[in-house]
């Protein structure tokens, strides 16, 4: 017997909703059975997994903090991947947003005035944007692949933070050590409520931006031109698109949001430049984006479900002592079969006897 | 059905009742920034972690986290070990600094110790360190008696003081055999990438090295030294299982007595804040056998580490040279710690540029 997919006439609205739920049960099967066989008590892993990390006020705060970036830098990569541009370089919009950003708070560390902020941020997303405008410059000029450069430009960008903070940058009263000054206080973020936890604005602003973009994708003519060039660039064209314009909006809000993303990071989690200030936000948030269905509000869901399967993780590691590796392997397995079910939306499953198996191997073999 | 329904009740049962059981007197955390299966740095700080735990059993509960991030995770990691009801936390990397200080303030009644690091901005935070570069000086006298090509490679991951350190204190250990010993330098800009390690090793041996150190954690360099017929040093752990005709030592870092020592003043009720800086003396710098060259080099390491061990020799003691050709220390000068924990130029005989 053998299994065929069948392409559906059309989405299976059935399936749309039923695929995460699938998912879910798949992996919580998959993940019991993983669990067994280290010896480790599969409700016990699967409890400090997926619902320890929700029990507790200061841990709801880690999940915004882990969210925020995520989300943030997910929203605009969907604007990219709906267009047809495959930035992949959203980690150095990330990084470079951040630098430009900090530049205020490490030049000019007595400038202190309520303003400072507001120009961090403002600083950050032009620095993202503006090295998300390399890689569409290249493209709309050169016809270059913007895969190939927007990742290429990831290293330049890590390269270069690492230089900065290592040599015109490096904190004078630092030891020696590559990092920056620590930020004033005018120049840190604030906590959303400081009460109960670190939670800053950077979650905020990634809920506006969700939301503004979904509103822009769905509600206006800019988000219509987004999803028409995106599908058929053809048909963008006789509608008076222009291609080479959507390929520098899609590059710029995306970069502008990594870069927005970038300096909120610093500025509210970290409180200082450091060789890294990413554990991979802008790749992870890749996956983030096709988890949400590169939909602005499913990527909300989405970046908050990543980030508890690293809070879980943490959690399980602590409580029942299995190792890094394990909690790696679990976190694949979801985002496995998120994605894998996500076919069954646009695909059926069909069974075909084995019969006509053989004729097909025959086939092939001769 | 049956058979689901009841494994969960009986988890639950676990669930609930497990916590009461085994009323340990003292719960110790460490967070390592690389997996504990490098056989590099992070292992050797979850030997410590064993090390304690065969001391103190049942008296000693433990737990860790591995590979977590420098950045905005760690202050995340720090804060759930301190919720969770550890006595004392080991943060073992420098990029833990600041998240470490900051939710120190917040748990007061918890000890912080961190490894690397310079702050202590709260009653209840420690730093701790160990003098490697004092096993360094041994690796290099025994590099310039051993090897005929009179250069050696150098592996480094970044220039921090302490990685800068190691490199004068092997050139100074070098230099005091062979005046005109070399050494050249590879920066991996990593601390555990066994890829990059290995092309730097590989690199280096195209130069004309015959001998390899490094101060990266992988055992990578060990295994190419392996195929390609020379000598090299491990780092961290003892990687004689790596190179058993290729290790001619290794700097062990045991910190496995300091962790109990620190352990028991949290069960006494004694600890206090401190800034603990081990070398040999003190038992935190062990180096592993002697192997894989002549009696008379084994000799002279023996006695170079035993004057070292007695604390009747510094490493760093005068006349010493900057590679810029000004003088640092004058005869019978020895260093003064506030300018090694800084430390930011080469001695002479380096044959590298720093990075600034």
């Amino acid at each position: 017997m053998r299994i065929e997919l069948v392409k559906r006439p059309e989405r299976s609205a059935l399936f749309a909703a039923l695929s995460p739920f699938i998912a879910l049960g798949l992996t919580l099967i998959a993940g019991a059975i993983m669990f067994s066989l280290l010896g480790k008590n599969p409700v016990e892993a699967l409890y400090y997994y997926f619902i320890d990390p929700l029990r507790e006020v200061w841990s709801l705060h880690e999940l915004a903090v882990k969210a925020a970036p995520l989300i943030l830098i997910a929203v605009g990569l969907s604007i990219c991947y709906l267009s047809n541009n495959w930035n992949i370089g959203a980690e150095g919009q990330f990084i470079v947003g951040a630098i430009v950003g900090s530049i205020l708070p490490v030049m000019f560390p007595d400038f202190q005035s309520w303003i400072v902020l507001p120009l961090m941020l403002l600083m950050g997303i032009v620095g993202g944007a503006a090295y998300g405008a390399i890689p569409a410059y290249l493209k709309v000029r050169f016809n270059t692949n913007e895969i190939l450069t927007s990742l290429m430009l990831v290293y330049v960008a890590q390269l270069f933070l690492d230089w900065m903070v290592r040599g015109p940058w490096r904190n004078p009263a630092g030891m020696n050590f590559p990092e920056t000054r620590t930020f004033s206080a005018a120049a840190t973020l604030p906590e959303i409520w400081s009460a109960s936890g670190r939670a800053n604005w950077g979650f905020v602003f990634a809920i506006v931006a969700a939301i503004a973009m979904w509103f822009m994708l769905s509600r206006t003519l800019k988000g219509f031109e987004v999803l028409v060039l995106g599908q058929s660039p053809r048909a963008g064209r006789f509608a008076g698109f222009s291609q080479s314009r959507m390929v520098f909006f899609a590059f710029l809000v995306s970069g502008g949001l990594a870069g927005l993303a970038g300096i909120s990071e610093v500025s509210g989690a970290i409180g200082q430049l450091r060789p890294t200030i990413s554990p991979g936000y802008g790749f992870a948030a890749i996956i983030v984006a096709f988890l949400g269905r590169l939909n602005p509000l499913g990527i909300i869901a989405a970046g908050l479900v990543l980030a508890l399967s690293y809070l879980g993780g943490e959690a399980a590691q602590i409580s029942i002592g299995v190792s890094d590796k394990v909690v790696r392997a679990f976190q694949g397995m979801l985002l496995f079969f998120v994605l894998a079910c996500d076919t069954l939306i646009l695909y059926r499953i069909r069974f075909v006897g084995s019969s006509a198996a053989k004729t097909v191997e025959g086939t092939q073999n001769a | 059905m049956k058979k689901t329904i009841l494994s969960l009740a009986a988890a639950a049962a676990v669930m609930s009742f497990g916590t009461v059981a085994a009323e340990a007197k003292v719960k110790a955390c460490w967070i390592y920034v690389g997996p504990i299966g490098d056989f590099g740095y992070s292992y050797q700080h979850h030997q410590g972690l064993l090390e304690a735990k065969a001391k103190f059993g049942d008296e000693l509960e433990t737990a860790y986290l591995e590979s977590v991030p420098e950045g905005a995770d760690a202050e995340r990691a720090i804060e759930r070990f301190a919720r969770s009801g550890c006595n004392i936390i080991f943060a073992t990397s420098f990029g833990y600094m600041d998240p470490l200080n900051k939710v120190a303030g917040k748990f007061p009644d918890v000890k912080f110790e961190h490894a690397t690091g310079y702050k202590r901005e709260h009653p209840n935070v420690a730093t701790y360190n160990s003098k490697f570069h004092e096993g360094r000086y041994v690796q290099g006298v025994i590099a310039a008696k051993e090897s005929k090509a009179g250069v050696a490679g150098y592996i480094a991951s970044f220039p921090i003081p302490e990685v800068v350190m190691g490199i004068n204190a092997f050139m100074l250990g070098a230099q005091s055999v062979n005046p005109d010993f070399k050494v050249k330098v590879v920066w991996a800009n990593t601390w555990f990438d066994a890829g990059k390690e290995a092309d730097a090793a590989k690199a280096l041996i195209d130069q004309g090295v015959d001998i390899i150190t490094q101060h990266t954690d992988s055992t990578a360099p060990m295994q190419v030294a392996t195929e390609r017929g020379i000598k090299a040093f491990g780092q961290a752990s003892d990687m004689i299982k790596f190179g058993p005709t290729t290790q001619l030592t290794s700097i062990v870092d045991d910190w496995g007595p300091y962790y109990i020592e620190r352990i028991q003043e949290v069960i006494d009720g004694t600890w206090k804040q401190s800034d603990v800086w081990g070398g040999m003396k003190e038992g935190h710098v062990v180096m592993a056998p002697y192997a894989n060259m002549s009696d008379e080099t084994k000799k002279l390491a023996e006695e170079t580490e035993a004057k070292i061990k007695s604390g009747a020799f510094n490493p760093f003691t005068g006349p010493v040279t900057k590679q810029d050709g000004t003088e640092w220390l004058k005869a019978g000068e020895v260093a003064q710690d506030s300018v090694l924990l800084g430390l930011n130029f080469y001695v002479k005989g380096v044959d590298d540029k720093l990075p600034q």
